[in-house]
């Protein structure tokens, strides 16, 4: 239960970040990449912001011998830079690029009722199911 | 044209990160959207339970955010057909690359990880590149 509601008060967090942020406005995201247009630099700032943040929490944090609500830190541990990995992020570019969603600025869209955050989370999960699938089940 | 925001997006940022140390503190996870939403759909992961909470809490605030008052702009300049077409290629590279903004480009940079940092340079790079394209190659939607 503590686990839930820890999980749920995060999202809130999380949601209300992308929120004030403007991540979850497309066109935003859009005019960031949008050098050679209508520059929108605000994408750097909550970058810089969330990657402050996140590296002094996560260095006291991971100093501790685990977290609070489960048994261990859940760390990914491979260090390879191989194919799957770089050729993903190159196909994720693409998507982003065109859309202007990410998953992160997708989900809190949902709360707004836009149909476009509907369509992009819907074909996202298509995404990953299919790609999943191809890879096996083990992926 | 969209407003340059640097104070509300570098607060919002800061809660980004808020939500990231937070869920490594108490639940030892990568606050990746893309892996926590993986885990609620079919196969669906045996610890969905907190990854179906975080997603509803990500979703609600905004919706509460709007019912204090508040507007949030938001504008998707893009036809539907190319929004979904996007996403579902979106789907397929997040699942290849193993995460997205998130979990490669604000949890993996914070923890400096090679992986990350490579797959965020990457994902920066196509992602600037196609907008290029698509605005001033082909000249817009």
């Amino acid at each position: 239960m503590a686990r839930l509601m820890g999980g749920f008060v995060i999202g809130l967090v999380f949601g209300a970040g992308i929120a004030l942020s403007g991540m979850i406005n497309p066109a935003k995201v859009l005019n960031f990449f949008d050098l050679a247009g209508n520059w929108d630099p605000s994408l750097a700032f909550v970058m810089g912001g969330a990657l402050v943040v996140t590296a002094l929490g996560y260095r006291f944090v991971l100093r501790r011998p685990g977290p609070v609500l489960a048994r261990a830190f859940h760390l990914p541990v491979r260090r390879d830079i191989d194919l799957p990995l770089l050729g993903g992020a190159a196909i994720f570019g693409m998507g982003w690029g065109i859309t202007g969603f990410c998953p992160g600025g997708s989900i809190p869209a949902l709360g707004l009722g836009e149909p476009a955050a509907l369509m992009f989370v819907a074909a996202l999960a298509a995404g990953i199911m299919a790609a999943r699938r191809l890879r096996g089940p083990a992926g | 044209m969209t407003e340059f925001t640097p104070w509300a997006s570098l607060a919002g940022g800061a809660l980004i990160g808020l939500a990231a140390v937070l869920l490594m503190a108490l639940h030892g996870r990568i606050a990746g959207i893309s892996g926590i939403l993986t885990g609620i759909l079919p196969p669906v992961a045996r610890d969905w339970g907190w990854r179906a909470a975080f997603l509803l809490g990500a979703v609600l605030a905004p919706a509460g955010i709007v019912g204090l008052g508040a507007t949030l702009p938001f504008d998707s300049p893009v036809p539907a057909f190319w929004v979904v077409t996007g996403g579902f290629v979106a789907g397929i590279g997040v699942q290849l690359g193993g995460g997205c903004t998130s979990g490669h480009g604000v949890c993996g940079l914070a923890r400096l990880s090679r992986r990350s940092i490579a797959a965020t340079l990457v994902f920066m790079l196509t992602t600037a590149v196609t907008v290029y394209v698509i605005r001033h190659v082909m000249g817009g939607w």
